[in-house]
């Protein structure tokens, strides 16, 4: 520590609220593609409804945000928060929570009436014991499994597998015909595919309990699922890449599906100009018809957030059906609101909103993209799978799961 | 004039010269080298940190991990590999050019270039030329290996050795600069003592085995341990080229992993520290060789 008292005393500057000021600095990963254009349409609203107050867009670039997070931890840590930050909805919040940097919401909730405007499950995920500390903005699907109808057809498979056995059957015809059945790629896109083969092979219930403890990591259920999972890879063409690579493949004809969220459905659609239901199709993975596993973008108000009154503001805007709205259409994912304008939403758009307005969906929670694990158990499970991708032992990696959930929960 | 005044007016000024150095140093590097072995040693994990005393209890748990034993041996396999092979080019260019070729100014520089340039650019290039993609998907070397029919997974091979791809271009990087050395040691070798074992009748052969090679030994001492340093800490080439992959993963990986993505504060550190006295292990020798020459030298 005595190390640090010779920088120069930059930590006392920040950290006063300034209610009078009239500015507001929102933090966010948001400058790809889609998202930065919903960003923008955002503070242009903002703009119009708060005359005269200054936006300051502080929007770090970088991979779903790894670049971002760091920098904010920096900030935070040196009591220099911004008004608002972006942060994956669910788990990944904990460690701020414990840190103490988050306010909580559950108050505005309440006042806004929000918590009967969102899916009861979402709150559900949203609270951390009891209490929310995050408005979520747009709502992402991480179980689909994307192919070309084309191809289907031409290599005689009637209609995309509904559970994983069908798919390993169709593993075989699939084989006679010289083409792998799953494309995946770097080590990330090996794990959203665990996360969907487990929530196919065990569904809702035991799935959700895999987060929470209620299922046993060790049960021979989870170690068939995992067993499973490896059958999936021998008839998988499985590289480094990441998704964008990985599902050119199946548009290729090298692979025959793809499981990734729907982000790829902007990319097929716009990047790739290929229409929905002709040049490309979705369908929920085998297994999880019905359920939305779902990750989402959220806005947080941090302790000692300087200009309170407008931070607060921009929640406000992130949670009307206005802003949601505004924004979704342009990130390609849909709004978290049940009560959105859906003539806003078409092709893949309009078929994943009905599913998430629809009150017969179950939601649950990703692993990969932080709704279910907090930081520190997400990266104990990406370490061990990586000794699970070597050595390929079940049983071993289930153990080593179950091992780190009790070190950090 | 006292003889103690005198010593002092020959130290201090010297002293003086070199102090803000020194307090950087002492600062920026030690001082922060003990911080991290202090930071090991407690229970720093989350966002906020925490200084309990938990004694070697990370160090334990990672001589009982299995992604850091996998992790020390690609270190291994990488150092080897990359040390034998650059060492080796190196040579082997430095003789030649030593034997005098046209243009060796011109060609001294293009074989420095690779060095110039950060292991970030080199690695997303090298990503490239190291794809493995079958079929149409191929680029790179395997396009040249696919005219005489050979294919190379690379790093994603299923083998241990899959980080040796790694050590490829590492090595394009870096022998062009052993060359350089080895050129400077062999062109510091008077011509004489060449010339007088030629008088002598020695062939070619043995004036380089009997005459250079003894002269070449502090020369060779110097590009293992710089290379030997750059090898045990190379994060930014192995994560442009394949990240968080456990096939090509080292100690550096997953102390920036498990620091920063998980939050791990104090298992990073003592990575850190175990990396550190790795680097030690492999200069202090050298340093404590070269102070007892300069000894014996004067």
């Amino acid at each position: 520590m005595s190390a640090l008292a010779v920088l120069p005393a930059c930590s006392n500057s920040g950290g006063e609220t300034k209610p009078d000021e009239k500015k507001v600095e929102v933090f966010s990963w948001w400058s790809g593609p889609g998202e930065a254009e919903g960003l923008d349409a955002l503070i242009a609203n903002f703009k119009q409804s708060n005359a005269g107050v200054e936006f300051v867009n502080a929007a770090v670039a970088g991979g779903s945000g790894t670049q971002a997070k760091q920098v904010l931890s920096d900030r935070m840590r040196n009591n220099q928060p911004p008004d608002s930050y972006q942060l994956h909805a669910g788990l990944e919040a904990a460690d701020d929570i414990k840190a103490g940097w988050l306010e909580d919401l559950t108050g505005l909730y309440e006042s806004n009436g929000w918590k009967s405007k969102f899916p009861a499950g979402l709150i559900e995920k949203l609270s951390i014991s009891g209490k929310i500390y995050a408005v979520p903005v747009n709502i992402h699907r991480s179980n689909l499994m994307f192919f070309s109808p084309k191809k289907l057809a031409e290599w005689g498979i009637a209609a995309p597998a509904k559970t994983w056995t069908e798919f390993l059957a169709q593993a075989e015809t699939l084989k006679a015909k010289n083409v792998k059945a799953l494309s995946v790629g770097a080590t990330w896109t090996q794990l959203h595919l665990l996360e969907n083969v487990l929530l196919g092979e065990l569904g809702t219930a035991k799935y959700n309990g895999l987060w929470d403890g209620k299922t046993d990591w060790k049960g021979a259920d989870v170690v068939a699922a995992l067993d499973t999972f490896k059958k999936i890879l021998d008839v998988s063409v499985v590289g480094t890449d990441d998704w964008q690579p990985t599902i050119d493949k199946v548009l290729a004809g090298t692979a025959a599906y793809n499981v990734m969220g729907d982000w790829a459905a902007g990319y097929l659609q716009g990047a790739k100009a290929l229409k929905y239901k002709d040049g490309y199709d979705v369908v929920a993975s085998p297994g999880s018809t019905g359920v939305y596993n779902f990750l989402a973008d959220s806005f947080t108000l941090p302790k000692n957030a300087p200009h309170k009154t407008y931070a607060e503001a921009w929640l406000k805007l992130c949670a009307s059906p206005a802003g949601q709205d505004l924004f979704n259409p342009k990130k390609g994912s849909v709004p978290a609101r049940l009560d959105s304008d859906k003539s806003k939403y078409t092709d893949y758009l309009g078929w994943a909103l009905s599913q998430w307005q629809d009150t017969k969906t179950v939601v649950v929670g990703s692993l990969v993209h932080g709704v279910v694990a907090n930081n520190s158990w997400k990266s104990e499970i990406e370490k061990a799978y990586g000794v699970f991708f070597t050595g390929k032992d079940s049983a071993k990696f289930a153990a080593s799961v179950s091992a780190a959930y009790a070190a950090n929960k | 004039m006292s003889k103690l005044k005198r010593r002092i007016g020959r130290w201090v000024p010297g002293l003086l010269l070199v102090s803000p150095s020194l307090v950087l140093l002492g600062v920026f590097v030690y001082g922060f080298i003990g911080w991290n072995i202090k930071i090991s040693v407690t229970d720093w994990k989350g966002q906020l940190e925490t200084d309990n005393y938990v004694g070697l209890f990370w160090y334990k748990q990672l001589f009982a991990d299995e992604t850091f034993h996998n992790d020390a041996r690609n270190l291994l396999i990488f150092t080897l590999v990359f040390i034998l092979g650059s060492m080796s080019v190196g040579l082997l260019l430095a003789l030649l050019m030593d034997k005098g070729v046209r243009g060796e100014n011109i060609l001294r520089s293009i074989y420095l270039f690779p060095m110039g340039i950060s292991f970030i650019a080199t690695g997303i290039v090298w990503r490239w030329l190291l794809n493995s993609d079958p079929g149409e998907g191929t680029t790179g070397v395997n396009d040249l290996l696919g005219l005489v029919g050979v294919h190379s997974d690379w790093h994603k091979s299923d083998s241990q050795w899959a980080i040796a791809a790694i050590a490829l271009p590492a090595g394009w990087a870096l022998s062009g600069y052993v060359m350089a050395l080895f050129l400077a040691g062999l062109r510091g070798i008077p011509d004489e003592l060449r010339e007088a074992a030629r008088v002598d009748g020695a062939t070619e052969f043995r004036v380089y085995w009997h005459v250079v090679r003894p002269m070449m030994y502090p020369v060779l001492m110097s590009a293992l341990v710089i290379l030997a340093h750059i090898s045990l800490k190379t994060f930014d080439l192995i994560y442009a080229i394949a990240p968080l992959d456990p096939r090509t993963e080292t100690p550096a990986i997953f102390m920036y992993l498990t620091a920063f993505r998980g939050n791990f504060y104090a298992r990073g550190a003592a990575i850190a520290t175990l990396l550190f006295f790795a680097i030690a292990v492999v200069i202090v020798p050298y340093i404590w060789y070269s102070i007892r020459k300069e000894r014996t030298a004067r």
